[in-house]
């Protein structure tokens, strides 16, 4: 008893003078730190369940990311071709064109109308299609053939991706730039050199440089060459205009040129970040590649939504009587809800940064040259992170509920 | 002496239509300040109920409920949650202490629910918690805790702002007889002071000896009292002496 008496004296607890050891209460944001240390010690308390709750955070959020990565990579992959081609802004094709790998060739004619609409600071052909290449051991695959004008070379790699050899080298005859997948397929193991050739329609295709090309969706070889020698490479056509790339005089628009010659010329033309969305709504619609991803994302979400809603629920189940009685002490409904909306964060902001980890890991280590293009996108990171902020609200929503309607006097009830 | 507790009339309801059941049958009790008072009964009596209401836990269905010189109706719902944060200290049967938090960390609970900042309260209560023979285990979680002891934490934490009324609810049931009776000695030295009052309730008869004055609840109503000699208010006309030793007044309501 004299030991409670001096601790009495010593040290006087004075609540109703509002000072404790010399110190005057703080504002709420320190009662809300104190309470908030309070929340995350009950959180981390229990090892097992915290676990079980950022293994289902970081599930969901690796899944969700990487499937969602990998669609986006395919999706980008489609428009390929039309990235690639940085020189130009507007694309112009037949009219019916629905995406850049099926194309109706335009008249040759229609190159000098298009010249003909006013605002057009020059237009040029661009050939696209697919012959068959065959190395000299006799290895052949279908390859995309893309021809350019042949005075200006418009459409051809931005110098810096060139890996060997330079574009003009393009002027020479037979010659072709090929991309480095569709070289290592061709000459497995062997270094880069120019000199290789292929044979396309009988006729000799001579490699004068090696460029990294964005990888196509179909994971065929890209080559590039001269529109006059594209014609030698594939079936004799009527008509081999595939596209024609155009670029906006000053002070014109890309929009406004589209639609000026689309009225001038009743050809279809497009931005090329409108041709390639075009390109990717084909394949969203016209496959079943949005379903499958979406189904897999989906499902993460489910899971991860499930997992740790239920987790999390048990978990406050399991602290309902330490809710009680904090409750029963003069903790608020707004403070509780507080708690445990700053545990849902924090389980959501830890279980989201180990997915994103594994994620980039999982890139990384699974890179290839099949693979290539298909990383984390941040913009993916992003909607990720805001479908693990709803999980984890959606989680929290029936703890809240339970300790709201949480009478304190349950705290009496053995 | 001051009132601490003043029931009038108090009735409680719970449930709605054929599965209403009353709880309290217009209860009237007075707790004095300075007194440790405890309400016995059988299980269903009440006890619970009446308690919760006093804390401010519960709403009457009827009557007047004054505690330390408050009406209850006068205060809004807010109110009462700063009034019970302010002026109450609780002790449950299951101490309900909080697993993931040391011995000193639970104590000092109900200075963070008031607004104090961490490291100084956890000072105050690792200060409290020595002075009650817990020294040595400052930083012990509740699961390394023996009862007795977890008990003690418990009764520390109701007391560590300094509460003018103290609530306990059956704080020995979980105890063994000797351990019990060493955490009611504790309470009675700690807790009693004639500006605090204290209402326990309890079934363990070994530990009346405690109290100041003891009401029987039966059937939600308060049926006999009785009080030390000297411990509490002059009774009015019509009380009884019988008790031999400690409890010699004694009256029925």
């Amino acid at each position: 008893m004299n030991s409670i008496s001096s601790v009495e004296l010593s040290h006087p607890i004075k609540t109703e003078g509002r000072r404790i050891c010399g110190r005057s209460p703080q504002k709420s944001k320190t009662w809300s730190s104190a309470m908030n240390w309070v929340a995350m010690t009950m959180l981390t308390g229990d090892r097992a369940k915290y676990i079980g709750l950022i293994f289902a955070i970081s599930f969901s959020s690796f899944l969700i990311t990487q499937q969602a990565s990998i669609f986006a990579g395919l999706m980008n992959r489609t428009r390929s071709q039309i990235l690639d081609v940085t020189d130009a802004d507007v694309w112009v094709m037949d009219p019916a064109t629905q995406y850049v790998d099926e194309v109706y060739a335009l008249k040759d004619s229609d190159l000098g109308r298009v010249r003909g609409v006013p605002g057009v600071k020059w237009a040029v052909p661009f050939f696209k299609g697919q012959p068959r290449a065959k190395a000299p051991d006799g290895k052949f695959r279908v390859a995309i053939l893309l021809g350019l004008d042949d005075g200006s070379l418009t459409g051809a790699p931005e110098p810096r991706r060139m890996i060997l050899g330079n574009i003009e080298s393009l002027r020479d005859p037979d010659a072709v730039l090929i991309d480095l997948a569709g070289y290592h397929f061709f000459f497995p193991g062997q270094p880069l050199v120019a000199g290789k050739t292929l044979e396309m329609n009988d006729h000799r295709a001579k490699i004068v440089g090696i460029v990294d090309a964005s990888p196509p969706f179909t994971t065929f070889p890209v080559l590039y060459t001269r529109y006059s020698q594209a014609l030698n490479y594939v079936g004799r056509e009527r008509a081999l205009l595939s596209f024609i790339l155009v670029k906006a005089a000053p002070a014109v628009s890309k929009e406004e040129l589209t639609q000026r010659i689309q009225a001038a010329t009743g050809l279809k033309a497009a931005t090329s970040r409108e041709f390639g969305w075009m390109t990717i709504v084909y394949y969203l619609i016209h496959t079943g590649i949005p379903i499958n991803f979406g189904l897999t994302v989906g499902i993460a979400m489910i899971v991860g939504t499930v997992v740790a809603g239920q987790t999390f629920y048990l978990f406050t189940l399991e602290n309902l009587k330490q809710f009680g009685a904090l409750k029963a002490m003069g903790t608020t409904n707004r403070r509780l809800v507080g708690m445990i909306l700053l545990q849902a964060l924090v389980v959501g902001a830890v279980g989201y940064a180990i997915g994103m980890g594994l994620a980039a890991v999982f890139f990384i280590v699974a890179r290839t040259e099949a693979t290539r293009a298909i990383v984390l996108l941040w913009q993916v990171m992003a909607g990720t992170g805001v479908v693990v902020l709803f999980i984890v609200m959606v989680a929290s929503l029936l703890s809240i509920r339970k300790v709201l309607v949480l009478e304190p006097a349950m705290v009496f009830r053995g | 002496m001051s009132t601490a507790v003043s029931c009038r009339g108090i009735t409680k309801w719970f449930g709605e239509g054929g599965a209403r059941v009353q709880a309290l049958r217009g209860l009237d009790l007075d707790i004095g300040m300075g007194e440790l008072a405890m309400l016995v009964g059988p299980s269903g009596c009440g006890k619970t109920t009446l308690i919760s209401i006093i804390a401010g836990l519960l709403d009457p269905s009827e009557g007047d409920l004054e505690v330390l010189g408050t009406r209850s109706k006068d205060l809004s719902p807010e109110e009462q949650i700063f009034f019970r944060r302010k002026n109450l200290g609780f002790v449950f049967q299951q101490f309900n202490l909080l697993p993931t938090l040391t011995a000193a960390e639970n104590v000092a609970v109900p200075l963070f629910v008031a607004g104090f900042p961490r490291r100084p309260a956890i000072e105050q209560a690792s200060e409290l918690l020595d002075g009650l023979g817990l020294g040595g285990h400052l930083s012990h979680l509740p699961s390394q805790l023996s009862g007795g002891q977890q008990q003690r934490v418990a009764i520390a934490r109701a007391l560590i702002h300094d509460p003018r009324l103290v609530v306990c609810d059956e704080p020995t049931s979980a105890l063994d007889a000797k351990t019990g009776h060493k955490v009611m000695e504790l309470f009675a030295e700690v807790a009693v002071r004639p500006d605090r009052a204290l209402i326990v309730v309890t079934h363990d008869s070994r530990i009346f000896d405690f109290a100041d004055v003891i009401t029987h609840m039966e059937d939600g109503r308060a049926i006999r009292e009785e009080r030390k000699r000297g411990s509490g208010r002059a009774f009015e006309a019509g009380a009884s002496i019988n008790a031999p030793d400690q409890f010699l007044i004694e009256r029925t309501l």
